[in-house]
């Protein structure tokens, strides 16, 4: 199981969380699990978020492994110029 | 990839300043850009634009533009592919206007025709008929109740009820209890700040020349900063495969963000679709200004709470952008920069994205990160100003660090914010004494940075070179420094290596050039397929010795047995083994195709002195500094211009740059008469700093440095002319009337 940290701006989205818990081992899985669990988010998820694991920012990989110890936040997408 | 901490600091090439190979054809004027190519028949386009900021297009007559021998076709939407939806049908719809037009310079049709005078007068015989409708072009009447709706349901989902539909996409992020932070504080400033919408300012216009055949298959060349977006977005709105269209980026005459949307490439293979034949668009001065993306314009309330020894208590921002007819103004950066330089456990920042009658905003260095910076360190002055405490050191108490919970969540990883504020404080532009009538300022900024979909090759020669062909396009010398990282890995002088932009029939798909992205992905990805390489060349070496791969090591540009146990052999150069690769294996080529994830944040303090005459309102930057973390700067020559650019267009911003509308929607001034961008007359000498706290995410500790040059500017320069002045200024530019209003309420209330 691991914690992911929302924006506040999903609280609404997530039944007013802004931690929701999720079993995953990659990005990609967390993403999959939080559509099927928030159906709320899935809309945010499908127009593209980037993911912050320990502080290290993903903005399209997937596949980048992710533990019940680790830190994650969703964020918005990463654009830039 | 890992930093690699063994390589950093025993660097041959890197750190160097060589000669950038593009240098020679640039300044002999041998270089090809965008408006530079021409192909046997081809045909000259020209755009019909909307004169009107908001209209329904009730007819277009190509009849009398047709009955001209010169004129070979006419495009208008119904050229295009049918069934887009989301952002592809936002593209299309940008690029040539549907049922309505949104903005002043809206594309409605496109004329080919067989010189670009024909084209242009052909373009004034298409008639066009509207229906003028109401047009809104300011962001905060743009939300007002009463504002035209620019695009029914338009918006998002995360928009909460009750807000006007012009409001598309809603942020809201932060940590903490706001309330109880500004309780704590011994001094609460509140205040307000507005920033104009700036254009990038490219010496280039947007240029292509393209080809499209009844089959399905293209060919484009024009100036951009990711031809694969180019090839992705024209398959799309001209309804082919991306495979059958390949696009060649030709020189860039700068970008900036502005040329990572893409305007004029789908018209032309529209119209070349019709007539069989090569066309040729480019825009004017003019049409640059009116129909490609300037950056947001915004209105930004600020909250901030000091102790009275300078400890920010809490930070609170709310930030409204318009971005044009199109959701994307990019209010999330925006807040999510705001107060990113600081250490706060009470912060919390909303962002609205509010459409307007302007052309579609598109990015601008660090999109939305200077203008949070210009609120919010103009508070944190006006905070530090009023409880007599220095600037640098406020900023250092309050300084994000290494561990540190960002404002938009995440705790930061290594960072050199606090290198770069004691770098500024110890520079002599910090303690040199202030002439009478300047204002000193300083500001923090923070850029994310960004890695993306990168794929290179690196093919060794015969002769024991090699070409590196790479997929984002060069717009700030990043050829050389792809040089010097393969120079440096494989142990070849600089001058042996030729990299090149290879078209998009050649690589695997690359992300364009944004995000600061360049010397750290694709680098990272030269880095690697150099290492690929490099690998292969042992296996060479290994199999003439008769030993293991394993057993054979890279020095300096040698295969070296790894040890007596290994064998007592020769060392083999790169050219020994290359000179008979045909026969040993077949040619040595090494690859690199990721995604990159690695890019590290970037923080930058920046050091402004300004006069202002207060007489005339006019404002002179008489020194300024900039200080940044390069994590490691590969060719410092390219890092400081990049430093420099930043500063130089943040000055820009700062003072004169702006959008102006009149009561008809239209664009007042799109030329560079009237929308001044500094020269060179108009700036100091821009001192640099190159900080190095390397990036864990890169092997040799590189971070962007092409944005966050852009966040201080504004607001360090805000602080200046306000000190200066003697009164806060809270809108730019700041303009001479700007500031001349500003001392006139001060002095009459």
């Amino acid at each position: 199981m691991v914690e992911v940290n929302l924006w506040s701006g999903l609280r609404t989205h997530a039944g007013g969380n802004l931690k929701v818990d999720v079993e995953a081992t990659n990005i990609g899985e967390m993403l999959a699990q939080l559509a099927q669990t928030h159906p709320g988010l899935a809309p945010f998820i499908e127009a593209g978020v980037s993911v912050a694991v320990d502080g290290r920012i993903i903005a399209n990989d997937l596949t980048e492994p992710i533990y019940p110890d680790t830190e994650i936040y969703l964020i918005q997408q990463l654009k830039g110029g | 990839m890992a930093l690699d901490d063994k390589k950093n600091g025993e660097f041959k090439v890197v750190g160097t300043r060589p000669n950038r190979p593009d240098g020679v054809d640039k300044v002999t004027g041998r270089a090809r850009f965008g408006a530079d190519v021409s192909a046997p028949g081809m045909l000259h386009a020209a755009i019909v634009r909307s004169p009107h900021a908001h209209a329904k297009i009730l007819k277009i007559d190509t009849s009398r533009a047709m009955a001209s021998k010169d004129v070979k076709a006419v495009v208008t939407r119904a050229d295009f592919a049918e069934g887009l939806e989301g952002d592809d049908l936002n593209v299309l719809e940008n690029v040539m206007a549907g049922e309505k037009a949104l903005y002043d310079g809206h594309a409605v049709a496109a004329v080919a025709a067989t010189s670009p005078l024909a084209a242009r007068d052909a373009a004034k015989l298409i008639d066009v008929t509207y229906e003028i409708l109401p047009h809104v072009t300011d962001v905060d009447k743009a939300m007002a109740k009463d504002a035209p709706v620019i695009r029914e349901g338009a918006a998002d989902k995360s928009v909460p009820p009750g807000l006007h539909p012009n409001v598309v996409r809603y942020h809201e992020s932060g940590h903490g209890d706001v309330e109880e932070g500004f309780a704590q504080a011994d001094l609460v400033i509140e205040d307000s700040f507005v920033t104009e919408a700036a254009h990038q300012g490219y010496i280039e216009p947007h240029a292509c020349l393209a080809q499209l055949d009844a089959d399905g298959k293209g060919e484009v060349w024009c100036c951009t900063q990711g031809h694969f977006n180019v090839q992705k977005i024209c398959a799309k709105l001209v309804g082919t495969d991306a495979s059958q269209i390949r696009v060649t980026a030709s020189e860039i005459g700068g970008g900036f963000g502005g040329k990572t949307a893409v305007f004029i490439e789908p018209v032309a293979l529209a119209l070349s679709r019709k007539t069989n034949r090569p066309v040729k668009l480019v825009m004017s001065r003019a049409e640059v200004f009116r129909a490609t993306g300037p950056t947001a314009s915004t209105s930004m309330d600020i909250k901030i709470g000091m102790t009275s020894d300078g400890k920010i208590t809490a930070g609170q921002g709310t930030f409204r952008l318009q971005g044009g007819a199109f959701p994307g103004a990019p209010m999330e950066f925006t807040a999510m920069c705001a107060f990113a330089p600081y250490n706060l456990e009470n912060v919390f920042q909303v962002g609205y994205d509010v459409m307007s009658n302007r052309p579609k905003q598109a990015a601008y260095r660090a999109p939305g990160s200077p203008m949070a910076a210009f609120a919010v360190e103009s508070v944190i002055d006006e905070l530090c100003s009023q409880l007599g405490l220095d600037p640098i050191e406020v900023r250092l108490m309050n300084a994000s660090k290494e561990g540190t919970k960002a404002s938009y969540g995440p705790r930061f990883d290594r960072i050199g914010l606090v290198e770069t504020l004691e770098a500024a404080k110890a520079h002599p532009h910090y303690s040199a004494p202030l002439a009478e009538g300047l204002g000193r300022g300083v500001s923090c900024g923070f850029w994310f940075n960004h890695g993306g979909e990168t794929a290179v090759t690196l093919a060794l020669s015969e002769d024991g070179t090699a070409a590196l062909s790479v997929g984002t396009p060069d717009i700030g010398g990043s050829r050389a420094s792809m040089c010097q990282m393969v120079a440096e890995e494989l142990g070849i002088p600089y001058e042996k290596i030729r990299t090149t932009v290879a078209d998009t029939a050649t690589l695997g798909y690359n992300e364009v050039s944004h995000g600061s992205r360049v010397t750290y992905a694709s680098g990272l990805a030269a880095i690697n397929a150099s290492r690929d390489a490099v690998e292969k060349l042992c296996g060479r070496a290994a199999a003439k010795w008769g030993i293991d791969p394993e057993a054979v090591y890279w020095d300096s540009g040698y295969a070296k047995p790894s040890g007596p146990n290994a064998g007592d052999f020769e060392p083999l150069a790169l050219a020994d083994i290359t000179k008979n690769m045909g026969a040993t294996g077949g040619p040595i080529v090494g690859h690199f195709e990721a995604t990159p994830e690695g890019a590290g944040v970037s923080f930058a303090t920046h050091i402004v002195d300004a006069r202002v005459d207060k007489e005339t309102g006019k404002t002179s930057v008489e020194r300024y500094t900039v200080v940044q973390d390069a994590g490691k700067a590969i060719h410092p020559t390219y890092v400081e211009g990049q430093y420099q650019g930043g500063a130089a267009q943040g000055i820009g911003w700062a003072l004169n740059e702006e959008y102006i509308y009149g009561e008809d929607g239209r664009l007042q001034n799109a030329n560079f008469l009237d929308y001044r961008i500094p020269v060179a007359s108009d700036l100091p000498m821009i001192d640099t700093v190159i900080v190095e706290v390397p990036n864990p995410g890169h092997p040799y500790g590189v971070r962007g440095v092409g944005e966050t040059s852009i966040c201080p500017p504004l607001a360090a320069i805000a602080n200046a002319v306000s000190g200066a002045a003697g009164v806060r200024l809270k809108q730019l530019p700041m303009s001479p009337p700007r500031i001349l209003e500003a001392l006139d309420v001060q002095a009459n209330g």
